[in-house]
């Protein structure tokens, strides 16, 4: 094992580990606030609002993340009409495309998730809250989108880990993120078991750290669920 | 019992030089690295095939060492860890002999020796100064020369790392990137010559600096596979005389692109 | 429209499935395996199962892929060379196989772990209690209704392997991404071939959802389901 090369790379790990958290607080951000109306939408009884977020969810769900990144970075700019319109400043910036990517693809399966819990929410709840008056927007504010959200953080832990995963694919358009750095460590010293079992402790590091995050937060939000002591 | 011994000891005797001999006359077996990305000295057509002059040149140092071989189509950051790790025993995807790479891997002759230049927007002039590169993004192939140099030398400058340079090329043709630092060969009849390279123009000065360029492409193959070498050293020299070389050659280049 | 380049995907497209279908052997096999260790009484099997798991799940299946492709040759040629042999190469199918194989191992692993627990604990008893061996046990009572509550899961898990399957490219195997690659690097039209190859995902992923949900259908005849 050669460890004075790793030393030499560890700037460039750091960095890439910064680019990591970054790529991955931004798509999950962007994802979660989208996919809450888009749950509510998928979780509605009307089919005119159901069927275009069935439609996202299935395509977006059911396609590699890699081929929407590749579609997003190379294949919008083969258009002449992309370049020359107010995207391009944008979707000309690889950071730009990797967030739009992710964040699409994490959106679809948080919707999914968030409309099946939606769709859990126990029938006597809601005949309370419209035996009130409730509102629809308040019967969603108070009843429904709190024990919701709180019904997915299970599951959306697993996204979130699938997620930061997802992120060691920007490495395939040009940004230097843990895999990028580990990629370059090797194509510079042909090192690859140093180069790839440094960046697999990063992640491994990460994970734990989220994941012990998601069980402290499932023991604060999720206390009524857990058995008695 | 006696004859049954001599008959015995003769047959063994066969035995033991019958493989030799069999051996003889087995033709050696190579595995040839080879990108397809990189026209026009390798691409991969429509029919899946890979075409182009270092494939040519492969095939015919093959045949004039009368060796068979076989193509492994690899990305270029993944030739020489392939050849460490014995997947393949030979590099012919245009790699140039560095003194970096000599650390680790051994190379025959050159075969083949063109200089690199940068390729920009035509109008826009990057001179080569410290000052032309501020701000600028160039965009390179991971693990080449040009990668080396272009991280080395041109401060100021954001250098992006692609896997191909056919995706270099796309984003300099979308505009994302500012310039590639490329052989002059494959950015000319990869791009320039090309519809998508309408507009854009060679750059810059010439760079041939062997410290970082080289002295010309060649096979690159393990480290003290000397008999390897020898072979492949000689069937250069002989596919030059036969005149096969320039054959080759005219089918890609109206120029001498053996270089000086 | 695919500009002569169809063919050479629909050939891509073939060595896709064959890859997905090797490594899903290679992952059901890993995942018994994995799932009976986790549940053993023998503190050592239960102990590796986890660090198997939690290793797989803690690191990107890229990493994975390229440090077993890339550093497991090497390992593999220092081990055979200490013994003395000659190297064997590992060609790029074999190798993605093998890896999304021992990746998807680890979920699987999961799946049915999950569901050897959801079968009911009274009925291995009574099993037992009729002097059943365990491996009788196992063959009569749990498996058949293992396979009912372990289908969502393999569904997902199914879906994820496929998709997966894209990252095979990136070690440069011929799979049908790389085709793309390779036609839309040649035609400069990444869009037209990118969403073919897109489409053709789409297409594996539907169909599998629909013979996987009449599977379910079929296993869970006689089940009661409250209805809700």
């Amino acid at each position: 094992m050669n460890f004075s090369a790793i030393a030499e790379s560890l700037p460039m790990y750091w960095d890439g580990l910064l680019t990591t958290l970054e790529l991955l607080a931004m798509a999950l951000l962007l994802g979660l606030l989208a996919a809450v109306p888009l749950g509510v939408m998928r979780a509605s009884s009307r089919r005119w609002l159901s069927a275009p977020v069935w439609f996202y969810t299935w395509v977006f769900r059911g396609t590699p993340l890699l081929v929407q990144l590749f579609i997003v970075y190379y294949g919008l700019a083969q258009f002449d009409a992309v370049r020359a319109s107010w995207l391009w400043p944008w979707l000309s910036n690889a950071w730009f495309c990797a967030v739009l990517a992710f964040a699409l693809n994490t959106c679809a399966y948080t919707t999914e998730m968030l409309a099946g819990a939606i769709r859990a929410t126990p029938h006597g709840e809601v005949e309370a809250a419209r035996a009130f008056g409730m509102p629809w927007a308040t019967l969603m504010r108070r009843i429904v989108l709190p024990s919701a959200l709180r019904r997915c953080l299970p599951a959306y832990s697993n996204e979130v880990i699938m997620m930061l995963h997802a992120t060691s694919i920007a490495s395939v358009v040009t940004l230097l993120d843990l895999t990028g750095a580990a990629r370059e460590m090797n194509s510079r010293f042909y090192l690859p078991f140093e180069a790839f079992i440094t960046a697999a402790l990063f992640y491994l590091a990460l994970t734990f750290v989220l994941v012990a995050a998601f069980r402290g937060a499932e023991a604060r939000w999720l206390a009524h669920l857990q058995p008695r002591r | 019992m006696k004859k049954l011994l001599s008959v015995l000891s003769f047959v063994l005797s066969l035995a033991a030089v019958l493989p030799l001999v069999a051996h003889a006359a087995d033709p050696m077996k190579i595995r040839v690295g080879v990108e397809g990305a990189y026209p026009p000295f390798s691409s991969v057509g429509a029919d899946g095939k890979i075409v182009g002059f270092d494939i040519d040149i492969a095939n015919a140092l093959c045949a004039q060492m009368k060796a068979q071989c076989t193509l492994v189509q690899q990305d270029f950051d993944a030739m020489i860890p392939a050849l460490q790790a014995k997947k393949i025993d030979a590099v012919v995807a245009s790699m140039s002999a560095t003194p970096e790479r000599l650390k680790v891997v051994d190379f025959s002759d050159k075969y083949y020796n063109t200089p690199n230049r940068l390729i920009a927007k035509a109008g826009v002039t990057i001179d080569g100064t410290p000052a032309s590169f501020k701000g600028k993004k160039i965009g390179v192939q991971r693990g080449t020369i040009n990668d080396r140099f272009a991280t080395a030398k041109f401060a100021g400058a954001a250098i992006q790392r692609y896997t191909k340079q056919d995706e270099v090329f796309l984003d300099l043709a979308s505009g994302r990137i500012d310039a590639t630092l490329v052989d002059a060969v494959a950015g000319d009849v990869g791009f320039l010559k090309l519809p998508a390279g309408k507009g854009f123009a060679f750059t810059g000065p010439v760079y041939d600096d062997p410290a970082y360029f080289g002295t010309g492409v060649g096979v690159a193959l393990r480290k003290g596979d000397t008999a390897l070498r020898e072979q492949l050293n000689a069937a250069i020299k002989a596919i030059r005389a036969n005149g096969v070389y320039k054959t080759l050659q005219a089918k890609y280049f109206d120029f001498d692109v053996y270089g000086k | 429209m695919l500009q002569g380049y169809g063919a050479s995907l629909l050939q891509g497209a073939a060595l896709t499935l064959a890859v997905a279908l090797g490594s899903l052997l290679l992952a059901l096999v890993l995942g018994l395996v994995g799932a009976v260790a986790k549940l053993s009484r023998v503190t050592f099997w239960r102990r590796a199962a986890t660090v198997y798991t939690t290793v797989i799940r803690g690191v990107p299946d890229l990493v994975l892929m390229m440090l077993i492709f890339y550093g497991g040759q090497i390992a593999l040629n220092a081990a055979l060379a200490a013994i003395g042999r000659d190297s064997i190469d590992i060609d790029p199918f074999a190798a993605g196989t093998a890896t999304l194989g021992f990746i998807f191992g680890a979920y699987f692993t999961e799946t049915f772990r999950g569901a050897m627990l959801a079968v009911p604990a009274g009925q291995i008893e009574a099993g037992r209690a009729f002097g059943m061996s365990p491996w009788l046990v196992f063959r009569r009572v749990t498996a058949p209704q293992m396979l009912r509550f372990a289908i969502p899961s393999f569904t997902n898990n199914w879906l994820v392997l496929v998709k997966s399957t894209a990252l095979v490219s990136l070690i440069g195997l011929n799979d049908m991404l790389q085709k793309a690659q390779q036609a839309a690097g040649a035609t400069r039209q990444p869009f037209t071939f990118y969403l073919a190859v897109g489409a053709l995902y789409l297409a594996v992923t539907t169909a599998s959802v629909l013979a996987l949900r009449a599977l379910e259908q079929r296993v869970s005849r006689g089940a009661k389901v409250a209805a809700l």
